[in-house]
């Protein structure tokens, strides 16, 4: 039987306003306690909410930029639960008319090919507090703690239609969610700080069934990686239940990453029942065509443009073009790169290549890179002009990497210059060719198609004997010339 | 047409609304009422009649983005049964 996973996800981001949407009181991330929670988030009696113009500002550019349509006339409603970091009793959201309505986007996959994801829509709603439920208090006994903070802040929640096929898809879509927060500067995106979170709505199906199977929903995934996973280990557990006769029962489920496993959230089955009402606090606001037009024509460059410029201006492959442009910050690297080094196929390679490996390895953002976008146009340009060969320039990187100063200093201090004097070369040249008298018995020997592969050895030892120095063009030249005077 | 005890008592987990086994009843039919005022609300031709989201035929100010209100926590921490560290302290619910 082959199963086909179907996957629809909900993505929440914290906007990056100064205050909260429905009060004065600072978003900063990392305050004391506490100290962010003015009257109207802790729902004292008597205050009224004041909705905040930037949430709405962001929300309608996440929209423009989503090609969807951006509700003229939003509502706010009430979704009531009780929990202790809800001090209201009740969530100020948006369900019937959200601000955003629906739209598409385009994500790409590693394979280069591209596909389209619908937007279902997507609303601006307040978040809740945090509680802390592995603090120990002196005065409270098995008591939690709750910072009011975080209540209140901004958040649009992103509902995506069912229509990705793998994990892979949904990791591409979030990536591409990701880019377009932080291209359009609204959210700083960071999902370890939980400025961006992810539910997932899994269900499989028989290939070629219409019908939706029974889906799940995984709440608690905050990274990238975590959701690939989770998606994976729960749509192999559907698989395994559903071949073994068995049905999904549609319910909450909880990503444990220590374990790789989901597990199901509610221990007692009470149905949720939000019984939504319109809020009668806020009226209902109302943009109008000119402040939209205003704003699409302040949109900035996104990912898709810049990709499609970068392959324009710059020559560049889909993949690099894709690459490059996922994160504002590496577009921006690059573009200074190419523009000072004038070789902008040799910074994608570097920035695709060594500098993304730097970065992974030390787990670091380009913001924090060692080696910056002046360090590598520095770098390029010795490399064209020939002062040093590819070999070496990987040494100097990796130098530069390390905080000992720019190419130049580098190259340098550590004598790294590359050797293009044919003279010294010649002499190389002359001295391999008569320790190797086996080798260019052989050569002499050899049918003349065969030749040139054979000149290999000889261009390593030379290679060896100038330390990786001696410039690679002007060895073969020499050393051609050398041989084929022995024949 | 009262509202039955199960009904009731669920509302009143939903609203988290203490409700004595006595007063059951009289909550059920004092309910029946509301929901006979909402059936003759109902039985109103709404068609073509967009829904209301509020009964003022106005629309909402919206704020500039800007940080005016001051920590004011040890005031709101005073009034809460029980703090420590800043924090407000509330019994363990874990679901």
């Amino acid at each position: 039987m082959e199963w086909e996973i179907v996957i629809g996800l909900e993505v929440h981001v914290q906007l990056a306003t100064k205050s909260k949407l429905f009060s004065g009181a600072g978003t900063r991330f990392g305050a004391p306690p506490n100290t962010q929670a003015c009257a109207v988030d802790l729902a004292m009696p008597g205050t009224l909410p004041v909705p905040n113009a930037e949430a709405f500002r962001y929300a309608a550019m996440f929209g423009l930029a989503m090609n969807a349509e951006i509700g003229r006339r939003s509502v706010f409603e009430r979704k009531n639960y009780f929990y202790p970091d809800l001090p209201k009793g009740y969530q100020t959201t948006q369900l019937a008319e959200p601000i955003v309505g629906p739209g598409e986007i385009e994500i790409h996959l590693e394979d280069n090919s591209s596909r389209k994801v619908r937007l279902h829509h997507a609303h601006l709603e307040e978040d809740a507090g945090k509680s802390l439920h592995e603090a120990v208090f002196e005065s409270g006994q098995g008591m939690s703690g709750i910072d009011l903070n975080r209540a209140g802040t901004p958040l649009i929640e992103i509902v995506s239609e069912p229509d990705m096929r793998s994990a892979a898809e949904a990791v591409a879509y979030l990536k591409k969610i990701h880019s377009i927060v932080t291209y359009l500067g609204i959210s700083d995106g960071d999902m370890s700080q939980g400025s961006m979170r992810c539910d997932a709505n899994v269900s499989v199906r028989l290939k070629g069934e219409k019908e939706l199977g029974t889906r799940t929903e995984l709440k608690n995934i905050n990274s990238f990686r975590f959701v690939d996973k989770a998606i994976k280990v729960e749509a192999e557990r559907q698989i395994d239940i559903l071949e073994d006769g068995g049905s999904i029962v549609q319910e909450t489920r909880l990503y444990d990453s220590d374990k790789n496993e989901t597990r199901s959230m509610r221990s007692k089955e009470v149905a949720n029942d939000y019984r939504y009402f319109p809020c009668p606090d806020l009226l209902p606001v109302e943009l109008d065509e000119n402040y939209i037009e205003t704003l699409r024509s302040d949109m900035p460059e996104l990912p898709d443009a810049k990709a499609a410029r970068f392959r324009e201006q710059y020559r560049l492959s889909a993949y690099d073009a894709d690459q490059l442009t996922q994160e504002l910050a590496t577009a921006e690297f690059f573009e200074t790169v190419a523009k000072q080094s004038g070789e902008p196929k040799l910074a994608a390679n570097w920035m695709t290549g060594e500098l993304a490996a730097l970065l992974n390895r030390e787990e670091i953002s380009i913001e924090q890179s060692p080696v910056s976008a002046e360090h590598l146009a520095g770098l390029i340009a010795r490399l064209k002009d020939g002062t040093i060969s590819s070999k070496i320039a990987k040494q100097v990187f990796e130098a530069i990497a390390d905080g000992e100063g720019d190419a130049d200093t580098v190259i340098e201090k550590r004598g790294l210059k590359q050797v293009s004097d044919t003279g010294a070369i010649e002499k190389m040249v002359d001295e391999v060719i008569a320790n190797s008298a086996k080798q260019v018995e052989n050569y002499r020997n050899a049918d003349e198609s065969k030749r040139p592969k054979m000149m290999g050895y000889f261009v390593g030892q030379i290679m060896k004997a100038s330390k990786g120095q001696a410039n690679p063009q002007v060895i073969n030249r020499i050393l051609k010339e050398k041989l084929d005077a022995l024949l | 047409m009262a509202v039955d005890a199960q009904t009731v008592e669920k509302l009143a987990e939903l609203a988290r609304i203490a409700i004595s086994e006595e007063t059951v009843e009289e909550v059920s039919s004092r309910l029946g009422d509301v929901l006979q005022l909402v059936d003759r609300l109902q039985a109103v031709n709404t068609e073509g009649v967009p829904p209301m989201a509020h009964p003022l035929d106005a629309v909402q100010v919206l704020r500039p983005d800007e940080v005016t209100e001051p920590n004011r926590r040890e005031e709101f921490l005073a009034l809460a049964p029980q703090s420590e560290e800043g924090l407000y302290l509330v019994p363990k619910v874990i679901d």
